[in-house]
């Protein structure tokens, strides 16, 4: 058979316009649709940033919470109640909150403030200037450096601001491996400064922070929170329904889709449409070959092979393009979403052996109805 | 000489279409045509010389009659053995050649030798044995388009005879060329190609070769009017 696929791969390479115009095709089609995926897989890690970034394994939250920014805040008994169930190690509350700044400058400025438990200080993130103990100094407050940290102006570690008519000073610069999605930079301190300094309603916990004493007992702990009437997620679940909330429910999701269907089926007629031409003038020779002599599934075989050879170096073609646009634009932009994940690869990867399934069907059953009678008479 | 018919056509009849717009193509014909001979097919355009071809070649279907090749009656073959049989039993050179213009010379002679299933190099290297006795052996990298017509016809028959078939089918062979380079391949043709146990047929309208006949079949409005001599004879 090798000879066979020798002659096919000849003569789909040799027409060298044609073949790069199919590998065009698919190169484009394989870049939209990973692109898109990734930068909706990006978007989707950003809106999970807090729930990465704090790493608590296991989240209890109120039940119609659908994202960690809208928080529902929880009673303080639940804290308790937490604590005494078998098998957490321990559980501590998370505030988590939005606040007004004022800056040295006088302008103000929305920053998300995330208030860590006094005593533990679990989730507290790296800091790359300071000591995290100076958290616990008077009006203390560490700033997240990522992209939004101009927002406050560049602060250094004794920089101060308003906040709520409250003075506060930056101890630390803390790095964190996910920045949020919506531009607004993040504050760290601790429990009790958050709801001191910021107007609250009555029930101040936004999340409790669980740590279990093993990862076998989260599901009865995940049950007995249930009993009291609130949810126990561990991280992957709060991001699968951080992200399924996006996905289902702000109408992002169904419209990366649609974009998806849209480059899918552009990248399909375009390449589809060219190894059709590509089929259709080459129909001579395939019949050529068959009143020599090719079987049918020699000819089917072949034709398989130059779509399926073509989807391919198309792939890796898209997939190669695309990595080096994400990687210029966060050169650029360093906090440009987009993640090419192994599920947006494989994805892609079935689209295109489905644009090569498609075409060589369409270019198949027109080289096996062909009569090679036709080219005696021609 | 094997005495056994190379070819044995029985009632062959085609016709295209249904109701008023069936047109009868061949009809009814019948003839023998043996081994270490060459049968010429001869008649007016529409005539049904191709069609009458393809019947025996396995190429196209008769609607009524058989043909029978060494014996076998290749119509009651499944598909695949009909492939087969036209792979390893018929060589054709059709009338515009059907090379492919994206490979080389000798790639299109190795075609046959490929499609048997021989490997890419094997093949290769047996195409260039009958490049060279076509006498093409300088011209094996090129691509076809960049010979003359003559050259091209010749690389048609070195892909025809690879196969090393018992029978050689040939339309309009001189059609498109000269006067002399005609005779040179009917020289070639019967000098090289034909032998005891391979019976060669030729459609021509071309007068000037008919000399190279050992017999002529005249055909009109799908029928044989009648056998002549070739001038050989
Ligand atoms: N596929 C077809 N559909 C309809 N009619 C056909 C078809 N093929 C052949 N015919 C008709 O059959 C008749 C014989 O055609 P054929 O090609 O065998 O003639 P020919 O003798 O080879 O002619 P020429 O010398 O011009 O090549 C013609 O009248 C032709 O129009
Ligand atoms: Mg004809």
């Amino acid at each position: 058979m090798n000879g066979i696929l020798k002659l096919a791969f000849k003569l789909l390479v040799n027409d060298k316009g044609k073949y790069a115009a199919l590998l065009v095709g698919i190169t484009f089609a394989v870049f939209l649709m990973v692109q898109m995926t990734s930068i909706f897989s990006g978007i989707l890690t950003k809106a999970s940033s807090t729930v990465i970034n704090l790493g608590a394994q296991v989240w209890v939250m109120d039940p119609a919470v659908t994202n960690v920014a809208s928080s529902i805040p929880l009673p303080t008994y639940v804290l308790d109640a937490v604590r005494s169930i078998n098998g957490v190690k321990y559980a501590v509350p998370l505030y988590s909150g939005s606040a007004l700044v004022k800056l040295e400058n006088g302008v103000f400025q929305f920053v998300t403030v995330l208030g860590l438990d006094d005593n533990s200080l679990l989730g507290h993130p790296e800091l790359i200037e300071g000591k995290i103990e100076d958290i616990y100094a008077e009006n203390a407050f560490v700033a997240v450096q990522d992209t939004e940290i101009s927002k406050l102006g560049n602060p250094r570690p004794g920089t101060e601001f308003e906040i709520n008519d409250h003075r506060g000073v930056i101890v630390g610069l803390a790095k964190v491996s996910v920045s949020g999605l919506f531009g607004i930079p993040t504050l760290y301190t601790t429990y009790s400064r958050a709801i001191q300094y910021i107007p609250s309603t009555r029930f101040t916990i936004a999340y409790i922070l669980v740590e279990p004493k093993s990862n076998d007992v989260i599901p009865s702990i995940q049950d007995q929170v249930r009993q009291l009437g609130y949810v126990a997620l561990t991280k992957q679940g709060f991001m699968q329904k951080i992200a399924d909330y996006y996905k289902y429910q702000t109408g992002l999701g169904t419209n990366i889709l649609i974009m998806t269907v849209v480059s899918f089926l552009v990248g399909l007629s375009i390449s589809g449409q060219t190894f059709y031409t590509f089929i259709l003038e080459n129909l001579e020779k395939f019949g050529a070959l068959k009143a020599i002599g090719a079987k049918g599934n020699e000819l089917v075989y072949m034709i398989f092979f130059q779509a399926t050879f073509s989807a391919i170096i198309g792939y890796g073609l898209g997939v190669g393009l695309c990595a080096v646009v994400i990687t210029l634009a966060k050169l650029r932009i360093p906090e440009y979403s987009a993640n090419i994940t192994f599920t947006t690869l494989a994805f892609a990867l079935v689209m295109v052996l489905i644009i090569a399934g498609i075409s060589s069907y369409i270019g198949i059953r027109k080289v096996l109805k062909i009569e090679p009678f036709d080219i005696f008479r021609s | 000489m094997r005495s056994e018919a190379a070819i044995s056509a029985n009632e062959l009849t085609k016709w295209f279409g249904e109701g008023t717009l069936k047109t009868f193509a061949v009809r009814e014909v019948s003839f023998q045509a043996y081994f270490g001979e060459i049968l010429f097919i001869v008649g007016p355009s529409g005539s049904g010389k191709t069609t009458l071809l393809s019947m025996i070649s396995g190429v196209l279907r008769p609607n009524v009659g058989s043909v029978a090749i060494e014996g076998v009656d290749i119509w009651q073959l499944a598909p695949d053995q009909l492939a087969d049989f036209r792979l390893n039993k018929v060589g054709f050179v059709f009338q515009d050649y059907h090379l492919f213009p994206r490979l080389t010379t000798i790639e299109n002679v190795a075609i046959p030798l490929i499609l048997r299933k021989k490997n890419w190099e094997e093949s290769i290297e047996e195409a260039a044995r009958y490049l060279e006795i076509v006498g093409l052996k300088n011209k094996a990298e090129l691509p076809p388009m960049k010979l003359s017509g003559g050259e091209q016809q010749r690389v048609a028959l070195a892909r025809a005879l690879v196969s090393q078939p018992d029978l050689m089918i040939f339309d309009e062979p001189t059609a498109s060329l000269d006067g002399d380079t005609g005779r040179r391949i009917m020289n070639f043709i019967k000098n090289n190609v034909l032998s005891d146990q391979r019976c060669i047929l030729i459609v021509t309208h071309d007068n000037r070769i008919f000399e190279y006949a050992d017999r002529i079949m005249k055909m009109e409005d799908g029928r044989i009017i009648g056998f002549d001599n070739g001038r050989s004879h």
